[in-house]
Order: C-alpha cells, then structure tokens, then sequence
C-alpha cells in the first residue's frame, strides 16, 4: 500500500519540480559544447596524430635510415628499405606508415635521433580508397613540408622537458 | 699433460690451465666474460686495445688478459671494482675519436664496440675537444671502409699476416696518426679477405654489397651451407622477407673454422639476377610460351615419353655437380626408370678411359683439418686458391707448421705458403712419371714400366720429401681430374702414394661431386657405386653422339660443358631438350624446347657431400623466385608422370634418407686399384681446363661484386655479366 509520503510525492509533482530545477539551473550556466568542425578543444604540443617526415632548412631529408623507429614500432607499423643514394649516402628507399595498424604511441618519435619522423597535431584525416592507409615516404614529407611550422614550434615548446 | 696443468683463480673460482695459456683462453673456456676488441682465438695476440685489463691480486698494476700467461697459484679479479674502473677508463679513450654515428653506421646492432660501451661506457662524454677524422680508402668492391670509425685493433692487419699470407692492409703513423690502410692505392684482392668484415669489432670495416641493406635484428638467421666448393663451408644465411640479404660463416673447426672464402660469402648476389627464370615456358612453333607448371610437366613428360617408347638409349641426362644430392638421385632415378643410362656430372672431365677403377667417389682421402698435420702433401694438377680456398688455407697452416708441400701443376700459380718443391711444366704427366721415376729410384722397387722417365734433383726432392714424411698425402685437382690424360696422370699419382706410404685423394670439382658420384649420376655405375653392363654416353660423348631427347639439370650449355660448342650442336639436333634451370641464357633460349625454374641454393633443401664425404643438409631459406620450385620437387612430379612408382616423397629429406638407406655400409676409400696403361707421349698445350674463381658456377658468375674483383677482371671477360634486380 502506497504511503502517505509518497502519495504527496506523486500529488506535488515535487520530482519532476526537482528534474526541472538542474534544468533551470543549468539554463544559466557557461556552455562546455565545442561546436566543432567550427570550435576546437585546445591541444598539447606533445599531440600525437598524423605522423610526417621532416626535412632541414637546407631542404635535405632528415631521415637516414637507421630503422630504430621500426626496431621500437610495438604495432609494426612501419617498414623501411635503405640503400646507398647516389651520393653515398645512407637514405631509406621505402618508408611506409600503416595508419590502420598505427596506435599513435609516439616511440616512434622518440627513438629518431635526428627527430626526423615525427607526430603532428593533425587528427582530421580519413581515408577513402583502399590502400590509403599506408602513409609512403612521399606523403610523409608533403604533411613535412606543409606542417614544418607548426612542428618547428612544438618542438621547441617541449624542448625543455626533453 | 699433467706436467702442464696449473691452477689458477679468477674471481674466487680455482680454474685448471695449461702452462703457458693466456688467461682470458683460461676465462674463455669457463664461461668469464671479459671484454675485448683486439683479441680473436684466430689470430696472435696484439693486448694494444687494453680492454680486457683485470686485476691481479697482488700485482702492481692491471694486466690485459689476453697477454698475460697465467701461472701456477696466481689469482686474478676481472670484476673488482679495480678491473671495473680500468676497463672504463680504457673505454673512455677508444670512444674519444669514435664518432657516434651508430645511426647510420651498418655495423649498428651487431657492434662490439655497442655492446661493449653498454657494459663499461658513461652515459655522458667529457671529450668536447675536436675529434678526429680519417679519409676512407677505397680497397675494392667487396669490403667497404669508413676508416674514421677504426679503434685500431688490428684484427685485418693480423688476418693478413697470418692467415691470407699477404698483408694486405697494414698500420701506418702513430698515436693519435694511426691508419689502417694499403700505404699506396690499392684494392684488397685476397680470396678469404671478405672475413676482415667478420673481424672488424667496429663498422670501419664493412660489406659492400650488403651497404646500408638491412639491420641485424630484422634479418632470421638461417643454417646453410655454401655450394661454390667441395668444402661445403658451413653458413649463416640473412634473410629479411623472404629475400636472402647476406651470408657470414658458421663456425666449424673441422671443414672451415671461422672463415668463409669470398665466393661464398658474396655468390648470394648472383641469385636475385634480372635473367632469372621465373616461370615455365614451353617453345611452340618456334616461339616461347609462358604456361603454368602442369602443361610444361606434361610437355616435358610427353615429349620424352614418346621418344624413350622407341629407344630408351635416345634420352640423355646431363646434371651440375652443385646440384643436391636429392636431385641428382631423382634424375639418376629418372633416367635409369626410363631404360637410359646416358648420364653423367663429369661437366669438365675430358678422359673417361678407366672410369671404371674410380673410387666410390672422388674424396679427398683424409679430413680437411687432418690436412693441416701433415708432414708432407703433394698437390697434383690444382690451382687451389681458386678450387678450393679454404684448402688453400689448410695447406698454409701446414706449411707453417714445417709441412714440406709439394706442388705438381701444368701452369705456374702462386701461392701464399712456401713450397719445398715445385714444378710447373706443361707436359704434368711426363713430370709426374719422372717423380715416379725418383721414387723408383729411391725405394729400388721397379714394378711399374716409365717407359724410361728421367728425373733431376728437383725431382728427387719430391721423393726424398714424400718417403721421408711419416704422415704423407697426395691429391689431384681440377687441373687433374680435366687433364685429357688423366688415366696416366692418376695411375702415376696413385702409383708415387702407394710407393711413398702416402694417402691418395681428389679434390672434387665441385660442391656435390662426391653426392653425384654416390647418387649414381655416372653413365657406368648406378647408386652406391652398382656397375651398369651397358655402360652409358659421358659427359664428352653426349656431345659428340647426338641424341633425341636431353634433360640438363642446373647447367648452362654455353659456360658449364667441356665442349660447350659441340654440345650446343648436339642439343640443336636434339627433338627436345628439357632444362631445369634457375637462370634462362641465350643458348637455353635457343637450345632448349622446356624451361622449367627451379630454386637456387638459397630456395631449394637439399644435401650436399663434401670433400671428405661428409653430409651436410640444409632447408631451403628464401622465398622462390617467380614461379621457381625446388628442383627434387619438379623431378618428383615428373618422375610421376612417368609412372616410374615410389616418387612419392614428402620433402627432400625423405629423398636423402632413401638415398643413404641404399649407401649404408659402403666405404668410400679412395686406394687406386686400377692399372691404366701409361700414355706418356707428349701432350697438347691445353690438356686441361683452368676454370676461373669466378666464373666457376652460374650464381657466381652473376654475382656483379665478385665480377668486379681483380681476379675476376684478370681472368677475362669470359662470361657475361647482368644487373642485380
């Protein structure tokens, strides 16, 4: 048998008056939406997205194929193929990333000891015809060479902790 | 042995040595590890690296191990704090001028000096002074150099001097001036010199070819064995997907030590040539079809069929002595089912006369390390360094040990080991019968007929040395065994072994010589040496006979046959011509009607029996080229479209096990029981065949850094060259 105080419970509508009351209250609170795309949370220098392979200023490619960022890769995204170039030098043939195997750890980044391979900001990528996953040596340089500023400053900023 | 044992303590553990022993042997052997760059088991000691300094107990100052000889009670600490700081300290001054550049550096991952600087080096350098610089030298196309990086060990000096017989490289200037190169511009040309890679504890010294390919922990590691040589040297074989990247020695004490000739260790570039075969082709109205395996098979099959069906003598095998053993077993079982007994591995050979008193096998008649302990060896027709270049080696550790070698060869080679006596004369049988002739002299025992063979003091020597020597041996080479007179030339040596107390022996032509021959690959004698009545067509007859039907097994009729422009006459005669061969040529295009691509050494398992008969099996490591099968299987297929019965093995260890189950009991002493009349008469100029190293086998002659070598080059441009993929 229903007791008394819940049927004034039930009479006063006192629960929904208190469901309401958050409503109202909330009403007048400060927004935590972020309308993205046109929004956007604030991010880390230390973000670790989109992977790109960094050049010198003189325009000369960093990496030089010592394979540590594949020997530490715990998804095996990576696969590299070095030969000598024509100068002599030693420079990867093939550097290819898997996006789809990739877990963003960032060992990558910090096993390259000329910081060559690096992880950037950028989140907002898909990918729309098979194999586009696969990130070559030549879209790593182009996210590179459109980027550099932006992971210049990175950098720098988390130089100090490093 | 008593007198010499001693005891001695390292760290706290008494330890029992011999007198006169370097304590790190003593550390060695009992599982302590003491660190070490100048040092090798191999070579004599130089203690100029000071990394393996210990404390001993008592003593005034830190000892380097590898040069102090331990004593009866002495006690040494290689842990102590003292032995600590002085191999840290020493480890400290090599990494000043060492520039840090394991990134790029090929040695990275597999470097002593890596590992070493783990265990004993700081973290941090105090060295902010300039640190020096060394121009690299260019020493030839298989050994790179990057001479900045040297911590002047000198291991590659010391492998020269001691071990190749040439120095080669050598140490110039002093202290912090210190170069390791050639004084003046000059390439590095000896055939073991590819093991100053292996020796090298830093990346100064590096291989060429593999420059910059691959890091050590991506490669699997993989047992070979190496099929350029009789030896049958044992291997590592590297291979990153599926794709061979490089092959370094695998120790064994009793065929190659811990080295590898250059052939063997380069010959892997050969194997990803751009004219490999990658699928089967069939020529049809003069044009060349690429078909999948089942029609070739059935071409193959039915073309041959038809053929033996009317006469079983038209078929003709012809097969490489570097082929398995699995696979000359199926083609000798192939050929004989089908009622054929023209078949043969004797590619070079050009004197059949008295095959018939052939040994089992052509062994070498003693074990290759038991070569090094003679007191006297006579090297009949062998241009050994390029045969056989760890045998080449055998004999110098012999010839340093006091062996007189004796050298009877139709052309004058040189050699990095001093003779006691040697002859280069064309006319070798003529010589060989005026050794006899000493001998005869000496041991006053006339039973043999020279036909009036004269002999001079040099011969003499040759006697005096072989009856003086308690443990002698004689062996023929390939010069030897391709000589057209070659029943003379072997009665005559096994004649001189007999009567001199000797050994006798052969050094086999190639890696399998000794397979074939067990395999039964020979037109008079079947497996396990059974005698055919009826004997068959050999190696030179199938040239000269034409026939209707040839299968070759891994051979090139243009560089591998004696007669390679007879030869390709008789296979243009031919109805057709069925070659199993990982390579397509111009005379295969041409020549052949199927081309069926079998697997390299490097894709196929097999066995191989070395020059002292022993065998050695290995699988099959890299991923086939193309369509390319291993060979054993494409025989088994064909074996069952012929419907010969039992080819139905499940891989090509189960064809070797049914091989040695039929060998089982056999000796394969090498005593000479023949009587071959004695042809003495003069000889032709070119009576034997002097293959170069390098051009000896098709995976050598594609390797592009062996080509380039100086000796590839001196030997002519006699074999074509193509591109590595």
């Amino acid at each position: 048998m229903p007791s008394f105080k819940n049927l004034y419970k039930m009479f006063t509508l006192s629960e929904l008056r208190q469901g309401l009351g958050v409503t109202f209250r909330n009403y007048f609170r400060k927004d935590v939406t972020v309308q993205y795309p046109e929004e956007k949370t604030p991010q880390s220098a230390r973000f670790r997205g989109l992977h790109a392979l960094r050049r010198y200023p003189n325009g000369e490619e960093r990496c030089i194929a010592c394979k540590l960022c594949e020997a530490v890769c715990p998804a095996l995204a990576i696969t590299i193929e070095a030969e000598p170039r024509d100068d002599g030098t030693r420079r990867t043939t093939l550097y290819d990333i898997d996006l789809f195997k990739c877990i963003y750890c960032g060992f990558c980044e910090e096993a390259c000891p000329v910081d060559a391979i690096v992880e950037t900001r950028i989140h907002e990528y898909h990918m729309e015809e098979r194999g586009e996953n696969i990130m070559t040596k030549e879209r790593l340089l182009a996210v590179g060479d459109k980027y550099e500023a932006m992971i210049a400053a990175d950098k720098a900023a988390d130089a100090d902790y490093r | 042995m008593t007198d010499n044992t001693i005891n001695v303590e390292i760290n706290g553990k008494t330890l029992e040595a011999s007198k006169g022993e370097m304590l790190i042997q003593v550390a060695d052997r009992n599982g302590i590890h003491i660190p070490r760059f100048c040092y090798h088991e191999k070579l004599s000691v130089a203690a100029n690296c000071r990394m393996c300094l210990v404390e001993q107990i008592g003593g005034r100052k830190p000892m380097p191990a590898c040069a102090t000889p331990v004593m009866d009670g002495q006690k040494f600490n290689t842990e102590s704090q003292y032995a600590i700081s002085a191999q840290k300290a020493t480890m400290e001054f090599l990494l000043i001028n060492h520039p840090l550049d394991c990134p790029i550096c090929d040695q990275g991952g597999e470097c002593e000096l890596q590992d070493v600087a783990i265990g004993y080096g700081s973290g941090a350098s105090r060295y902010s002074e300039r640190k020096r610089v060394v121009k690299d030298k260019e020493i030839g196309p298989l050994v790179s150099t990057d001479m900045t990086r040297c911590i002047h060990c000198t291991r590659c000096v010391r492998f020269g001097q001691e071990v190749a017989g040439i120095q080669e490289l050598g140490t110039m200037g002093r202290g912090e001036f210190t170069e390791i190169g050639t004084y003046i511009e000059n390439s590095v040309d000896h055939e073991l010199s590819g093991n100053i890679i292996d020796l090298c504890p830093v990346g100064a010294l590096n291989s060429k070819p593999f420059r910059f390919q691959a890091r050590g922990w991506e490669m699997t590691q993989h047992e070979s064995i190496a099929t350029h040589d009789s030896l049958g040297s044992n291997t590592y074989s590297h291979v990153r997907r599926g794709k061979l990247l490089r092959v370094v020695p695998r120790s064994n004490e009793s065929i190659n030590e811990t080295w590898l000739s250059d052939r063997d260790r380069f010959s892997y570039q050969g194997v990803y040539s751009e004219d490999r075969l990658q699928t089967p082709m069939i020529k049809k109205n003069n044009e060349w079809q690429e078909v999948d395996w089942t029609t070739a098979l059935e071409f193959a099959a039915n073309g041959i069929k038809s053929i033996v069906e009317d006469d079983p003598d038209q078929l003709v095998a012809l097969a490489s002595p570097r082929s398995t053993v699995e696979e000359l077993y199926l083609l000798n079982r192939i050929t004989r089912g089908l009622g054929s007994d023209n078949i043969d591995h004797r590619l070079l050979a050009q004197d059949f006369s008295d095959q018939a008193a052939d040994s089992l096998a052509p062994v070498l008649g003693l074990a290759i390390a038991e070569l090094e302990n003679q007191d006297a060896v006579l090297m009949v027709g062998s241009n050994i360094r390029s045969e056989a270049p760890l045998l080449a080696h055998r004999l110098r550790q012999a010839s340093l040990k006091g062996a007189k070698v004796l050298v009877a060869n139709p052309e004058e080679y040189f050699y990095y080991f001093d003779t006691h006596a040697h002859l280069s004369e064309v006319n070798l049988v003529t010589q060989l019968a005026s050794i006899a002739a000493a001998v005869q002299n000496k041991t006053a025992n006339k039973d043999l007929d020279l036909q009036g063979a004269e002999f001079s003091p040099e011969h003499m020597k040759f006697a005096d040395a072989l009856i003086d020597a308690e443990k002698a041996h004689v062996f023929i080479g390939n010069l030897g065994l391709t000589h057209a007179n070659f029943a003379t030339l072997r009665r005559l040596s096994a004649y001189i072994a007999a009567q001199t107390g000797a050994t006798f022996g052969y050094l086999p032509p190639a890696a399998n010589s000794v397979g074939a021959a067990l395999a039964g690959v020979l037109p008079h004698r079947d497996v396990a040496g059974r005698d055919i009545p009826n004997i068959g067509l050999n190696a030179l007859q199938m040239s000269d006979q034409f026939r209707k039907a040839y299968v070759l097994l891994n051979l090139e009729p243009e560089n591998d046959v004696q007669r390679p422009y007879q030869f390709r006459k008789a296979l243009d005669n031919a109805e057709i011509v069925v070659a199993i061969t990982p390579f397509i040529t111009d005379s295969l295009k041409a020549d052949a009607d199927v081309l069926l691509p079998m697997g390299t050494f490097a894709e196929s398992a097999g066995t191989y029996v070395n020059c002292e008969g022993v065998w050695q099996s290995a699988e099959g490591v890299a991923s086939p080229v193309g369509e390319a099968r291993p060979a054993w299987k494409i025989l088994r297929v064909l074996g069952n479209l012929f419907d010969l019965g039992g080819f139905d093995y499940n891989s090509a260890f189960e064809v070797r096990d049914a091989l040695q189950a039929k060998l089982v009991g056999l000796d394969i002493a090498t005593t000479y029981r023949g009587s071959a009349s004695l042809n003495l008469a003069a000889e032709a100029p070119h009576a034997y065949l002097d293959m170069p190293a390098y051009g000896h086998d098709s995976i050598v002659r594609r390797s592009n850094p062996l080509q380039d070598t100086r000796a590839a080059k001196e030997a002519g441009n006699k074999f074509f060259k193509v591109a590595i993929v």
